[in-house]
């Protein structure tokens, strides 16, 4: 009996198999290889698995404890619901790319040392750009591309930092990091532009909207939530975490009112939930913890949920802007119904997955007494609702009729958004199972009256806000300038001028240089080229010199004595 | 029968059966028997080499008792040499039929009993524990090798046959010249017993002497600069399958020989001391790594490129001996296994080529690396393994090198190492540019790709180069034995 076996390892494999396959195989491996690897987590062992020594470095592939179970369990959920909701989509370079995304995740959170822990965070982007690439447009390849830059220098700066940790305290094992200087902030910096902590979280709103419909789902779930679990590990209870993830939520939030696509929307949300999470992550108690886990896991289950709505509304009206859309409810009411379960998990109403899990932040922050902190994590769930439960809801499936006639979702999107939207609401109604899986004892309970009074009053006096403001929160198709704008060349006014005087002396450089270059070359060449000096067949002769040289240094040398 | 007694079996198969080889006729025996003897040799070699690893081996031959009879004494240094002898020759021969048929189709019967003889020379001089059976394997593995260069077909091989002649004789001369010296000091030729007996009379000018002659012979044979002057013409014109069997060999086996005067028998604190030999070696060492990649950055055939590059690789050993240290030897051993690899790799994929495009000039390449593309990405991935490149085998030696000049503070040596790195990635980037970068000039005759026996062999050696870049339990554990062996002293837990 094999005691341990990689569940990246059956998606792997599941990646190169794929390619070979045609037809009903290829869709029967596609779940199937998804569901392979969800019962590889379910056998997982606690322990050290798969330890080997590499060049004197002691690696873990598989660290199975109750943290990391619990991500590799959402992970291999979401996948199996992505993988359904991706049947119909005929490339196999997408399929083959989430399955790799999804076992470089899956290793890397069960990676036990830096090392591990760095290969496959490498391996995530390069899998995972695909899907963006795949939307096969000029604007989703250049999104790709600054996705790509930015999780290099991210992947760079995590390498640098695992170097130096390595340098100071000669091991590899990842556990919390607790040396101060460079290697705390390198590897804190890389874990950070994944959790797309503001300012480092420009990538995220700019790529996911460009991806392919099914390959958000993936990137929705995987990156981000990846990125919490390794600040869970390394970094619980570091203070600017804390204040950097309520910051997170309520910046999310803004820019998801003023956004108009509504994927851009879904991807600020993104944003303002992981900042609930790194919040946590930064309060460091017991509850918060168990917060950060549990928020982490229903996320993924709603978060997937809203944008896999969004991403069928696109499929079927070719729209994706708030704009277009509208009284969508009449010609896909699964859709609209599904969407709506994911909307109320995200605002936290009672009853839905999102409640169980964010209270348990928010309280954690009360009873830490961080008063500024409680507020600000109170306030963004307003902000939610009423970007995605009304604004987003309202203006795609309600409001006046576009005039769009599309069809329902095909079977196999509604199906998986039906398993989504059934998990948020069993895990609304019956959290325990979710709490036995925390890494910490959990005793908590959110329904309690105080509760969900306040949560119901705060969202339904929001609804009553929408309503009164209605025409004033109308999407309207402008763009809102966020960070990315420093590099997407936003403000390349401000840049030209700078750039035309830098070409010419650059040109003026290069000549000069160029021509020295070529002159030391032509040298270099005479001298030492085919027939230079060292590279000459020498006489016989000489080479008798040199081995009568040779051997008089060494006996002068050695006589001497 | 025990596998002591086996032990002789794997120089005298090759022996024995290179009279045969002689014999037979046309063009598959010979190459079948010569194979199934090198096969047979490796085999041997590789059960040695565990036996080895712990204690050392001896066996007297007609049972005469040493130091009056030969003996063969075999620790793990010489076994892990004897293994990759052994088995470059048998990984080199599924590779020579295809090629050899093609570069000298007649008599072949000849060429591969001169060849079993090279090899049997070569492991003869490795498992000898006699001063004066060294010599005499090493005069029959040179006078063999000669001849097989001068089998080349470009005529200038044998201008280059006729000079490795003399400085090969040269070499072996001022060899026995120092045995004899050594021979009279201490009346002995049993290695180990001269070991012992050395201490009494080493502070005479005759040991002296005879030290540094040993170590100019062998320095000629070895290659080291500025001592290198016959290997880049006799690889480049001697025959395809030659160069393949010489590079990842012939040097190795002359700088184990050296180590084992500079450390069996002369102990590594008289030859350090009384010669300035650390010093003297590190600077050769270092003029070697550097004129060696300096002058193949500039050749225009491939063939000939490599071999300067080979003087490199040797410079990167002799600076791991120089350093004097458990690591440093360790790895000298790695970088001698792990060259090997990778060199033959590279012939290899550069014989495939020779094979379809007779020329060898990289403008003559331009291109062919869309018409052969199995036969260059082979090249392209041995020249990342002798680039340095991580999960490749050349990684793993220079890694140990680094180590070793780090623990020896040396840190411009970590420096030069980087540098002569670089200098690699150009050499073998000009190739790879020139075969994908490039397009296929107009009217060049189109090349098809090489026959699969030639190509697997190539894709098995560049399939090692990769397996021992990550599972390094073999090489590491065999080398920093063989250097336990040498120094004498437990190297402790190496990382």
């Amino acid at each position: 009996m094999i005691e341990f076996i990689h569940p990246s390892l059956a998606l792997f494999a599941g990646a190169l198999l794929l390619p070979l396959l045609r037809g009903q195989l290829q869709k029967i491996a596609l779940v199937g290889i998804p569901l392979l690897g969800l019962a590889l987590i379910a056998l997982l062992q606690p322990g050290q698995h798969g330890q080997f020594e590499f060049m004197g470095m002691n690696l873990v592939l598989g660290r199975v404890d109750a943290l990391s179970m619990v991500f590799a369990w959402v992970f291999g959920i979401i996948l199996v619901i992505a993988a359904i909701y991706a049947l119909h989509v005929r490339d196999w370079i997408q399929h083959s790319a989430a399955l790799g995304y999804a076992g470089s995740a899956l290793g890397a959170v069960l990676a036990g040392d830096l090392l591990t822990l760095y290969v496959f965070w490498e391996l995530m982007v390069i899998t995972s750009v695909w899907l963006i690439w795949r939307n096969d447009s000029g604007v989703s390849f250049r999104a790709g591309m600054r996705y790509l830059i930015i999780h290099a220098i991210g992947g760079v700066l995590l390498l640098a930092g695992v170097v130096i940790y390595y340098q100071t305290t000669g091991s590899l094992a990842f556990d919390a990091i607790e040396v101060g200087g460079a290697a705390f902030w390198f590897i804190l910096l890389a874990f950070m532009i994944n959790a797309a902590v503001p300012p480092l979280h420009a990538w995220l709103a700019d790529a996911y909207p460009e991806a392919t419909i099914t390959g958000a789902i993936f990137l929705s779930a995987l990156t981000t939530k990846t990125a919490v679990y390794t600040l869970m590990r390394g970094y619980p209870g570091t203070e600017l975490l804390m204040w950097m993830g309520a910051i997170m939520t309520l910046y999310g939030v803004i820019y998801a009112v003023l956004a108009n696509d509504i994927r851009r929307i879904l991807a600020y949300h993104i944003i303002s939930q992981v900042g609930y999470m790194v919040c946590a992550v930064g309060m460091g108690t017991v509850m918060a913890m168990n917060g950060a886990a549990s928020h982490a896991f229903t996320h993924i289950l709603y978060k997937a949920l809203l944008f896999m709505g969004a991403g069928a509304v696109i499929y079927m009206t070719g729209k994706s802007r708030l704009t277009d859309l509208g009284g969508l409810y009449r010609h896909m009411p699964w859709t609209f119904l599904f969407f709506m379960v994911g909307a109320v998990s995200i605002a936290g109403f009672p009853l839905f997955s999102g409640f169980v899990s964010k209270t348990m932040i928010t309280e954690a922050a009360a009873m830490d007494y961080r008063s500024i902190i409680f507020l600000m994590l109170l306030m963004a769930p307003a902000g939610t609702f009423l970007s995605i439960g009304l604004k987003l809801a309202w203006f795609t499936f309600l409001d006046r009729d576009s005039g769009l006639r599309p069809k329902e979702a095909p079977a196999n999107m509604l199906l998986a958004m039906g398993l989504a939207a059934f998990l948020c609401f069993a895990i609304g109604v019956y959290p325990q199972p979710l709490y036995a899986l925390m890494p910490n004892p959990v005793d908590y309970n959110a329904y309690n009256i105080g509760l969900i009074l306040k949560e119901l009053q705060l969202l339904l006096f929001t609804g009553l806000a929408f309503f009164l403001a209605l025409k004033f929160v109308r999407g309207k198709n402008v763009m809102a300038l966020d960070v990315d704008w420093l590099y997407r060349g936003g403000g390349k006014w401000l840049v030209v001028a700078l750039r035309n005087s830098i070409t010419a002396v650059n040109r003026q450089t290069r000549v000069h240089v160029n021509a020295a270059l070529g002159r030391y070359g032509r040298s270099v060449d005479r001298r030492h080229g085919r027939d230079g000096k060292l590279a000459r067949s020498w006489p016989t002769g000489s080479m008798a010199m040199w081995t009568a040289i040779l051997l008089a240094s060494l006996l002068v040398f050695g006589i001497r004595n | 029968m025990n596998l002591l007694e086996w032990l002789p079996f794997i120089v005298l198969i090759p022996l024995i059966s290179s009279g045969i080889v002689a014999c037979l006729p046309g063009r598959f025996w010979p190459w079948a028997f010569t194979l199934l003897a090198a096969l047979a040799s490796a085999v041997i070699a590789a059960l040695v080499l565990p036996e080895a690893m712990g204690s050392e081996l001896s066996y007297p031959f007609g049972n005469w008792q040493p130091p009056i009879g030969i003996e063969y004494r075999v620790d793990a240094a010489n076994a892990f040499v004897a293994l990759l002898v052994a088995g470059m020759a048998a990984l080199a021969l599924p590779w020579a039929k295809a090629s050899v048929d093609q570069e000298i189709p007649e008599r072949q019967g000849a060429f591969y009993a001169l060849f079993l003889m090279a090899l049997a020379g070569l492991l003869g001089i490795t498992l000898s524990g006699d001063a004066f059976n060294i010599f005499v394997f090493l005069e029959i593995s040179s006078l063999a090798t000669y001849a097989i260069i001068a089998h080349g077909r470009d005529r200038r091989a044998l201008l280059a046959a006729f000079r490795y002649l003399i400085m090969g004789t040269v070499g072996a001369t001022f060899l026995l010249i120092g045995i004899a010296f050594l021979y009279m000091m201490t009346g002995t030729l049993n290695l180990a017993d001269m070991a012992e007996r050395l201490p009494e009379v080493s502070d005479t000018r005759a040991v002296r002497a005879g030290l540094a002659f040993i170590i100019v012979g062998l320095g000629l044979k070895l290659a080291l600069l500025p001592l290198h002057l016959w290997l880049p013409n006799a690889y480049t014109y001697a025959p395809h399958f030659v160069t393949v069997f010489l590079a990842g060999t012939a040097t190795k086996v002359a700088l184990y020989v050296m180590l084992r005067f500079i450390f069996t028998v002369f102990s590594p604190d008289y030859s350090f001391v009384v010669l300035p030999l650390s010093s003297v070696l590190m600077v050769l060492a270092v003029a070697g790594m550097f004129a060696g990649s300096w002058v193949a950055m500039f050749q225009d055939n491939i063939k000939r490129m490599l071999a300067y590059s080979s003087v490199a690789q040797v410079g990167y050993m002799v600076l791991g001996v120089s350093l004097v240290s458990a690591i440093g030897l360790t790895a000298a051993f790695l970088h001698l296994f792990n060259h090997a690899l990778m060199k033959t790799a590279l012939f290899m994929a550069v014989g495939c080529l020779a094979y379809r495009a007779g020329s060898l000039k990289i403008q003559s390449l331009q291109g062919c690396g869309r018409e052969m593309p199995w036969t260059m990405t082979a090249f392209a991935l041995a020249g990342l393994s002798i680039i340095g490149v991580p999960t490749t085998a050349g990684f793993i030696s220079k890694w140990y090198l680094i180590l070793a000049a780090v623990e020896a503070q040396s840190w411009w040596l970590v420096g030069l190492i980087v540098i002569t790195s670089m200098m690699a990635v150009y050499y073998i980037w000009r190739v790879i540019e020139a075969a994908w970068m490039t397009e296929r000039p107009e009217g060049a005759t189109r090349l098809k790709e090489a026959p699969l026996s030639l190509l697997i062999p190539t894709w098995v050696l560049v399939a090692l180069n990769f397996y021992f870049g990550i599972d390094t339990r073999l090489t590491v554990g065999a080398s920093s034995a063989a250097a336990e062996a040498l120094l004498g002293v437990p190297t402790g837990g190496l990382p």
